[in-house]
């Protein structure tokens, strides 16, 4: 196993891992507090008419998936203050058209033969240099953006009822918390899949939101925890040659019925 | 003096009229209660002054200004039952929001808002509280930490809908004798449909039904005591329109 650790696309795997559970910590947090689990699946989907598009095009996958993952933000984020109450069967509609563009797209390429699998359910062995820069990048931001704005997004997510009366643009920062998360998303696809990022960016979550009195701590416990099940789950990956993706969600659900039971076991013998 | 002039005021949703030429001047250390059947308009008066909905005609006044002007002025407590209770965040989290003054630091929080929030929190008796899990208290406790969050801003007029609708009865109790102590001091507005708590403390009471019409608390509750014990909230309405 040490000696794996030689070959960069394990270290860049492991980098990237460890980076993009840091921004799933901090984003699910803020997803899950706001109750838009479903929009994000939302949009984790129809980047997925971006990556058709991509291949297409002959354009970086990155780019494709993120232009459609931010339209789709910002999308549900006008519907959202237009029609809130229709806003599932938009997510839905967006959800399947976003699939759809993308087959029609890979259809369209002459030729074309690469694993799609590895953008539904991840690929985080083949992961470059200049995706970890990226990935970097984007958890810098991520970073800033919650530290400069952190009382603005807790009163917001808290109750934007009376944020607003006190004076916070909740449209502006609903729909920043709607763009980190699908940018949180694109980075994500390349570690767990587009189909398995909203269990990443729940059950860490989940599980933190329990032992957390305060959003901060939340958001902590979320990205350590993130990083734990994302690092068994590659070395799980690496040593039976299974899916990345599918590894790492399943030792967060194995992860998140241990508390469950555990928790359980704790109620049952304090009685 | 008046603290809350509302003037000539009409609303309407979908072409349905909600509130019809409304009427209404609060002077300072007022303690009124709104009550009226639901989708009477009482909620949407509340409203109409938070500025969350739009004025369609007439005009209120917060201290002879325009209300959305002066909104600082103004604490609103919210329904309990808006909140998220398994939110992860402290008490003092939660009174801090209400604080509206400019000097904000980059990072947490500054020292005059941080001293704001305790004090707010010492006034509703919850200040041991004040790094608890707003989900661990009682709904009692929580509407007391609602109260603070808009006390924390100093104001000269405080709002509340609906108090206790989420409240088991001693905590109903409680609050509104905590209302009625910080009424020494403040202009209070309560929208409810518990009338038989409000009669023992509110100063003055307006029945919303479409129209406005006001009640002195003083005449009718000497002639509500006659009667009975307690009241049932059926019977006192009734009696309520007939003094009309």
């Amino acid at each position: 196993m040490i000696e794996a650790l030689q070959y960069s696309f394990i270290q860049h795997a492991i980098f990237a891992g460890v980076l993009v559970s840091i921004a799933a910590g901090i984003i699910g947090s803020l997803i899950v507090v706001n109750r838009i689990v479903f929009l994000a699946g939302g949009i984790a989907h129809t980047s997925y008419g971006g990556i058709g598009m991509a291949i297409y095009f002959g354009i970086p996958i990155f780019l494709g998936a993120s232009l459609f993952a931010v339209g789709a933000a910002l999308l549900l984020s006008y519907i959202s203050f237009k029609q809130r109450n229709r806003i599932d069967t938009f997510i839905g509609l967006i959800w399947a058209v976003g699939m759809a563009i993308g087959v029609i797209f890979v259809n369209l390429t002459p030729g074309y033969n690469v694993d799609l699998m590895s953008y539904l359910f991840g690929s985080i062995l083949a992961v470059s240099k200049e995706d970890i820069y990226f990935i970097s990048l984007l958890l810098i931001v991520i970073i800033a953006v919650v530290a400069i704005w952190h009382r603005d997004l807790l009163a917001v997510s808290y109750d934007s009822e009376y944020a607003s009366l006190r004076g916070i643009n909740v449209r502006l920062f609903y729909t920043i918390i709607l763009l980190l998360c699908s940018l949180t998303v694109v980075v994500a696809i390349k570690v767990v899949g587009l189909i398995l990022v909203i269990a990443l960016l729940t059950i860490p979550v989940y599980i933190a939101e329990k032992f957390s009195s305060s959003l901060l701590q939340m958001m902590i416990m979320a990205s350590v925890l993130s990083t734990i099940f994302t690092l068994i789950g590659l070395l799980f990956s690496y040593s039976f040659n299974f899916t990345s993706g599918a590894s790492i969600i399943l030792v967060s659900a194995l992860g998140l019925g241990i508390f469950i039971i555990g928790e359980k076991l704790l109620k049952f013998a304090r009685n | 003096m008046s603290v809350l002039k509302v003037k000539d005021v009409s609303f309407s949703y979908d072409r349905q009229k909600i509130l019809e030429n409304i009427n209404l001047n609060v002077e300072e250390k007022d303690y009124l209660a709104i009550i009226g059947p639901n989708g009477g308009g009482k909620s949407t008066l509340l409203k109409l002054i938070l500025g969350i909905n739009k004025i369609q005609s007439g005009e209120i006044k917060i201290f002879d200004f325009n209300a959305t002007e002066k909104l600082s002025l103004v604490g609103y407590v919210p329904q309990n039952t808006n909140i998220n209770i398994d939110f992860p965040i402290k008490v003092i989290e939660v009174v801090l929001m209400g604080y509206t003054g400019k000097k904000r630091p980059f990072f947490g929080y500054g020292e005059e808002e941080m001293s704001e929030a305790k004090n707010a929190l010492k006034q509703v008796g919850m200040i041991d509280f004040a790094n608890t899990k707003i989900g661990e208290l009682s709904g009692g406790q929580r509407q007391r930490v609602l109260i603070a969050r808009a006390l924390c801003a100093n104001p000269k007029i405080l709002l509340l809908d609906e108090p206790t609708s989420s409240i088991d009865t001693q905590g109903q109790k409680e609050i509104y004798s905590l209302l009625k102590e910080l009424n020494k001091k403040i202009t209070i507005v309560v929208v409810s449909h518990d009338i038989s708590v409000i009669l023992g403390y509110a100063k003055k009471v307006a029945y919303i039904n479409k129209n406005l019409v006001m009640h002195d608390i003083a005449i009718d509750k000497n002639e509500f005591e006659d009667h009975h014990e307690h009241f049932c909230e059926v019977e006192l309405l009734n009696l309520l329109k007939e003094r009309r």
